[in-house]
This record gives C-alpha cells, sequence and structure tokens, in this order.
C-alpha cells in the first residue's frame, strides 16, 4: 500500500523515511526554504520551511512524512511567518542587492519576492563585517551571510576539508574561516570544491566574472523561485 | 473627466540620485492619464518649495544622510495622507549606506584632508550646510510608511502599477517581473 499525506489539500505520496520537503518536492509542491539542500542533511535553521502538521508548526526539512498527517504551507498565516523571518535575515546583514554579483541568482533575494516583500520592515543592524579576498580565486563577502551552513556541510561533508564553521551563539553567530589567520587564502579551499557551488547568497564569488549575465536573463528573472525550485534544485 | 477632486501628490529625493524620479517619468504617455487624476503638488517637477497641508500622497525617494533629509521627510508625513516609499534608497539606504560600517569622521577625513592631491583642504562647517547624520537611514526607521516600491531604480511599470492600484483602491501588490531589488 502506498503511503500518503495531504499537503494544503493535495495528496502527496511518500516512501518510508522521507521528510515532508523531500516528499513534497517530488511532488512538484514548492516550499520556500534557504538551509535546505537535497543533496545535505536537513540544518533545520533557516525556519523559511515551517509548516503546520495537524495544527502544529514545525520545519519540513526536518519532519518525516507520516501517512495520513495534515499539512498546511501555502497559507496566508505561515506565507506572513515566513515573510517576517525572511525581512529578519534581511535587516542582520548588509543585503545591498543593486551592488551584489550575487542579485537574480540570489535564494534570499528571489524568495523575498516569492513572498511578496515590499520592505525590511524592521530597523536595519548595518553591521561591521569585513570582507576576505585574501584567495586567489574566490572572495568571501560576510555582509551577505545567512548562516544557512550550506558551505559547513559542503566543505565537511563532501569536500572533507573543514574549512567553514559558525562560531558565537545567538546573535552573535557567524561564520569563521577553519585557519589560524582565519583567512580563507590560508586554507586549502578551492574553486573545484562544493562549498564553492552552495551558496544561496553573495558570500561565496568566484572572483573575476561578477555580472556576467545581463538582466533580464538571470536565473530568478525568468521564473520565480516557486517555478525554478521544485525538487529543491 | 470626471469633476471627482483631484488628488495632489508631493514628490522628492533625499539621499538619492533622482535615478527614481527619473525612472516615473518612464511611465511616458500614462503621464497623461495620471495626470487626470492627480496634480502635482511640493516635487522637483513643479518645483513648489514646501508640501501643502491637504496632500494625498507623499512620495519619497531616497533615504536620510544628514539633518535636512530628516527635516524634509517629517514635512511630508505631515501633511500627507499616505506616504510611499520609492527606491532602494528609501526601503534600506541604499547605496549611501554603505557607509554605516565606517566613522563619520574617518570618512570626511579620507574625502577632505588625505585623499591624493588634497593639499591645504578643509573639512565644509558651513553654518547653512546641514549636519550629516552618523549613518544613513532608510526613511521607515524615522516615520511611519504606508507602502514600499522596492528597485534600484523601480521600472516605470512598477510604479505605475503601484500608483494606479492605490487610485483604484486596491492594496499595491507586484508580480514577478515587476518585483526587483535592483
Amino acid at each position: 500500500m502506498s503511503l500518503t499525506f495531504t499537503l494544503d489539500g493535495k495528496t502527496i505520496p511518500f516512501v518510508d523515511g522521507e521528510t515532508i520537503i523531500q516528499a513534497a518536492g517530488k511532488a512538484g509542491v514548492f516550499i520556500p526554504h534557504l538551509c535546505y539542500h537535497p543533496e545535505f542533511k536537513p540544518h533545520g535553521s533557516c525556519k523559511l520551511c515551517t509548516v503546520k502538521v495537524n495544527g502544529r508548526h514545525t520545519a519540513s526539512c526536518t519532519m518525516r512524512a507520516m501517512p495520513g498527517m495534515v499539512v498546511e504551507s501555502d497559507t496566508e498565516e505561515i506565507n506572513a511567518e515566513r515573510r517576517a523571518l525572511t525581512q529578519m535575515l534581511f535587516v542582520e546583514g548588509n543585503h545591498f542587492c543593486p551592488s551584489c554579483e550575487k542579485s537574480g541568482n540570489c535564494q534570499l533575494q528571489a524568495t523575498a519576492y516569492h513572498l511578496g516583500m515590499m520592505s525590511p520592515h524592521y530597523d536595519h543592524f548595518f553591521p561591521n563585517r569585513p570582507v576576505d579576498a585574501t584567495h586567489p580565486d574566490v572572495l568571501l563577502d560576510f555582509n551577505r551571510c545567512i548562516l544557512c551552513s550550506l558551505c559547513v556541510r559542503a566543505s565537511r561533508d563532501v569536500d572533507g576539508k573543514n574549512v567553514f564553521a559558525l562560531s558565537g551563539r545567538g546573535i552573535k553567530t557567524h561564520l569563521i574561516v577553519n585557519a589560524k589567520s582565519g583567512k580563507l587564502g590560508d586554507t586549502n579551499f578551492a574553486l573545484a570544491d562544493k562549498a564553492a557551488q552552495v551558496c544561496p547568497v553573495g558570500v561565496i564569488l568566484k572572483k573575476r566574472q561578477g555580472f556576467a549575465v545581463p538582466i533580464g536573463e538571470r536565473k530568478y528573472d525568468k521564473a520565480p523561485i516557486s517555478e525554478a525550485v521544485t525538487e529543491g534544485k | 473627466m470626471s469633476e471627482k477632486k483631484k488628488l495632489k501628490v508631493a514628490t522628492t529625493s533625499l539621499a538619492g540620485c533622482f535615478g527614481c524620479h527619473m525612472s516615473f517619468l518612464d511611465i511616458d504617455e500614462r503621464l497623461f492619464t495620471l495626470l487626470e487624476h492627480i496634480e502635482f503638488d511640493r516635487s522637483p517637477l513643479t518645483d513648489i518649495k514646501t508640501c501643502s497641508p491637504d496632500c494625498d500622497i507623499g512620495i519619497i525617494e531616497g533615504g536620510l544622510c544628514n539633518a535636512e533629509n530628516v527635516h524634509v521627510l517629517r514635512e511630508f508625513r505631515q501633511n500627507c495622507r499616505i506616504l510611499i516609499a520609492m527606491g532602494a534608497c528609501a526601503i534600506n539606504g541604499g547605496l549611501p549606506a554603505q557607509r554605516n560600517h565606517l566613522p563619520l569622521t574617518t570618512i570626511l577625513e579620507e574625502v577632505y584632508h588625505t585623499s591624493p592631491g588634497l593639499a591645504n583642504g578643509m573639512i565644509p562647517n558651513d553654518p547653512e550646510l546641514p549636519l550629516p547624520l552618523n549613518q544613513v537611514h532608510p526613511i521607515h526607521e524615522v516615520v511611519k510608511v504606508d507602502y514600499f516600491i522596492p528597485g534600484c531604480p523601480p521600472s516605470g511599470d512598477a510604479i505605475w502599477k503601484v500608483l494606479t492600484d492605490l487610485l483604484a483602491g486596491r492594496e499595491p501588490s507586484l508580480q514577478h517581473g515587476l518585483m526587483h531589488y535592483d
């Protein structure tokens, strides 16, 4: 007998062990997310993928699908909460889209568009986060870090290099580079690393290729993230 | 044309580059349609220097980088029923706010004293010059803002969409393609 649950009234099949977001992705239903990536273990930290399961809030990237679950995702209430979380991410860092190379290909920006975020709403922190340009091929711009930990997971689990880590607690949590100097140039990080490919925002940038794709032809210019990202791609 | 009273619209550019106003003019011939419903009050387009006390809509381009910006913003809020933040700088400080992690004195020193070719340079201190703020702020951090039109600049189409939504009494929204932050 095949296993199913309902997501916003739609019947979603799943196999035992799959999470809600995995099953939804397979069925072509988009659930907004930032720290989730289909190739990595879930981190459950951004909370953008929060849904209501049988009336209770939970992260759909960490919650296993169970037969008969009633899941709500695309509702006014949940989307308003996701929008507030996204606004907080925008004011915590320095997200100046017009001068960011990732603009148009940025998952944070595209998610904010999807959620109809017309303003950041909250007061800006304007934190001081110096960039790290010590690596010959890669620029690190910490201003845009949303602490999704995808680079941490990719470097540790795929590249076997452990180049990145999250340090500090609470509001002081920040991304660090695992070198005595703290500089990327003093690690064995390479452009071909998985960790160089997974940043959803504009922190890890390949040097000498900024703004290569003109406005109008970038990933999320062509299609909203809800269409570009099903199955978590 | 109906006998309905035209809405008074005031606009200004604070710490902005006037790019949003240029984009506003990109609604092109739709300006004629717009002018059947609105009249401009204080605006760079009319050169009127102060807001009438009964403006219906105030449109603000740019953030707050000095004391005069704050003064003008408060005048707009006081005199306009609906206040709209137009463009990235009004919404998050934009390009000028990228100075925010630097101390103001360091910036003034660099710009007027220590940059090459600035022999005997001095930091301007004419009392008529508005004092710079320590940090550049988006306008919603100082007054209540009713609506936002993101973009750097927002396209003429996005500005048109928000204004026509408002004129029709709808909650303004921007669909894919019109909503962008760059």
